[in-house]
């Protein structure tokens, strides 16, 4: 961490931590075509918490979350999730654990060709294999109703809107009931109502599907309204760590700019 | 004599001397290198092509609708152009074959270039471009909208689901267009023999199946198995590995369909070769 003008912020103390380490970041470096994106990054998620990921855009924080599932490979550093070293897993041990991680990606990555009912079943006849036709059915109406877009369920992606988008996308993300979440910045191009929708329905899978999460995002309400705890990435280094409260209270200028 | 283009310095790694290279020399040197990585790259991603296709889980249901898509949606298009094609040369041969009062011989003839020839490789040109273009357009956008990248997160082999099934659908599906644009040229050609004469249907098959054999057939359609995997791989490859800006969308469907083009021509040019040596 950057030793600047920011307030000394406690480490959070172990009483307040919700749970077991979900995933455990140590030293992480990730760089491309000789520039650093990410410099020795260190993090912790707990169970049943949500954390945010607060940054500018080119602070690597999209890197930093495509290295947890492997879509990156570090230059250095150990990732664990739950429990599994992410670089030393072979190709099935991979699978096996990224179908307990929900990824909702930035432009939501919905797949254009099939209609949203064939999209959410898309991952769940792959990793819920044992499931009959009519369970299959049932977890999809479930998963709609959840997001609120019960009646989407023969459209096309095209014919959605951003914000249906995003919550479709999230539906397929819950679909295989994951223990981790990994939000790609669930709000940008959204307007604020729509932002604070997708922000309630992330607290809402949090609560509902006792999620352990990371929120990638540069939207300050978004962090505000999801965040247990919030870690600040300022040029590839951990700036700051702490409660939403610290990062309120903070004299910081760099920390200011982003919680005017 | 002058050096018309800039010259930069460098340091020989052989001598530890400094010497000095155009920067054209550089730009050629990249262009090369990048030549054969992408020969490489290819050659790395038809080894994963192979493995997946024997792999346990193939995609059934996504091969079949590939099919559908390569088969059925083309048919339109190879129709008319069989058709005219059958017309086109028929019109062509016919003055040719009358300076030589040989004009009986026109349905054999027709029929034997179309089978061995025309009908092959025009097919796999249409091809190329509407099928080429397809999978490299579709898989290029997948790529730029992270549709690939969450694929690969549900943990679903996106290589597997994507690839293996079009490369397959589009190796099985071209022989039986290229057999389909075979009959429609025939037609096309009995529609041309009419135009100035009046040969009954029946009639114009019987000459121009005489003049046909197995030889004509075989080589024809094993050489179009081929033209389909070329399609197939080169479509998948070049949109697989598209940019991520939006722009890679358009590079990898304009390059996939002009180098599964000149592939058709090479690997025809081989099949004839062999098959001359053959037989």
């Amino acid at each position: 961490m950057k030793n600047l003008q920011k307030e000394p912020i406690p480490a959070i103390s172990t009483e307040e931590k919700p749970g077991r380490k979900m995933i455990e970041i140590i030293g992480l470096k990730k760089g491309f075509n000789n520039q650093e994106v990410l410099k020795d990054i260190s993090l912790q998620l707990f169970s049943g918490e949500n954390l945010v990921v607060l940054g500018k855009s080119g602070s690597g924080k999209s890197v930093l979350i495509q290295c947890i599932i492997r879509l990156l490979v570090p230059d250095a550093g150990s990732i664990e999730v739950l429990g599994s070293d992410v670089n030393s897993l072979n190709k099935n041990e991979l699978d096996e654990l990224r179908r307990k991680i929900g990824f909702l990606f930035q432009s939501g990555a919905l797949y254009d060709s099939m209609t949203v009912k064939q999209n959410l079943e898309f991952p769940l006849r792959r990793i819920r294999k044992h499931l009959t036709e009519k369970e299959i059915k049932e977890k999809v109406n479930e998963v709609l109703e959840n997001v609120g877009l019960a009646d989407a369920l023969n459209k096309m992606p095209s014919q959605l809107s951003g914000g249906m988008r995003k919550r479709i996308s999230l539906a397929r993300t819950i679909v295989i009931d994951p223990s981790i979440m990994l939000y790609d910045e669930p709000t940008t191009g959204l307007d604020p109502v729509t932002s604070d929708e997708i922000s309630a329905l992330i607290n809402e899978v949090q609560k509902k599907y006792k999620t352990s999460s990371i929120i990638i995002t540069h939207d300050i309400e978004c962090a505000k309204a999801t965040a247990d705890r919030i870690m600040m990435l300022q040029d590839g280094e951990v700036y700051l760590e702490g409660k939403v409260k610290d990062f309120e209270n903070s004299t910081d200028p760099i920390i200011k700019s982003f919680f005017k | 004599m002058k050096n018309l283009h800039p010259v930069i310095k460098i340091r020989s790694f052989a001598t530890g001397k400094s010497v000095k290279i155009s920067e054209k020399a550089i730009e050629k040197t990249q262009l090369a290198t990048e030549f054969f990585s992408d020969i490489g790259n290819m050659a790395i991603f038809i080894k994963q092509i192979v493995k997946e296709t024997f792999s346990r889980d193939f995609e059934f249901k996504e091969f079949l609708r590939q099919c559908y898509e390569i088969g059925n949606k083309s048919l339109p298009l190879i129709a008319i152009t069989g058709a005219i094609m059958g017309v086109v040369l028929t019109i062509q041969s016919r003055p040719a074959l009358e300076d030589f009062g040989a004009v009986t011989m026109l349905p054999g003839m027709v029929a034997i270039s179309i089978i061995r020839e025309i009908g092959p490789v025009i097919t796999a040109l249409i091809l190329a471009g509407k099928i080429g273009s397809g999978m490299g357009a579709e898989l290029g956008s997948m790529k730029v909208s992270e549709q690939i990248d969450a694929m690969e997160v549900s943990a679903t082999n996106p290589m597997r689901y994507l690839v293996v099934t079009r490369v397959l659908a589009a190796t099985f599906m071209v022989p039986i267009l290229v057999l389909f644009a075979d009959a429609l040229g025939l037609f096309g050609s009995w529609v041309g023999v009419n135009i100035k004469g009046d040969v009954s249907l029946v009639l114009f098959l019987s000459q121009a199946f005489s003049s046909v054999e197995f030889i004509d057939f075989f080589p024809a359609l094993v050489k179009s198995f081929f033209f389909g995997s070329v399609i197939g791989i080169v479509g998948c490859y070049k949109g697989y590995n598209a940019g991520r800006g939006t722009e890679s969308v358009g590079v990898a469907a304009n390059s996939a369909v002009v180098l599964s083009s000149l592939l058709v021509i090479v690997v025809d040019l081989i099949a004839v070769q062999i098959t001359d040596m053959i037989l």
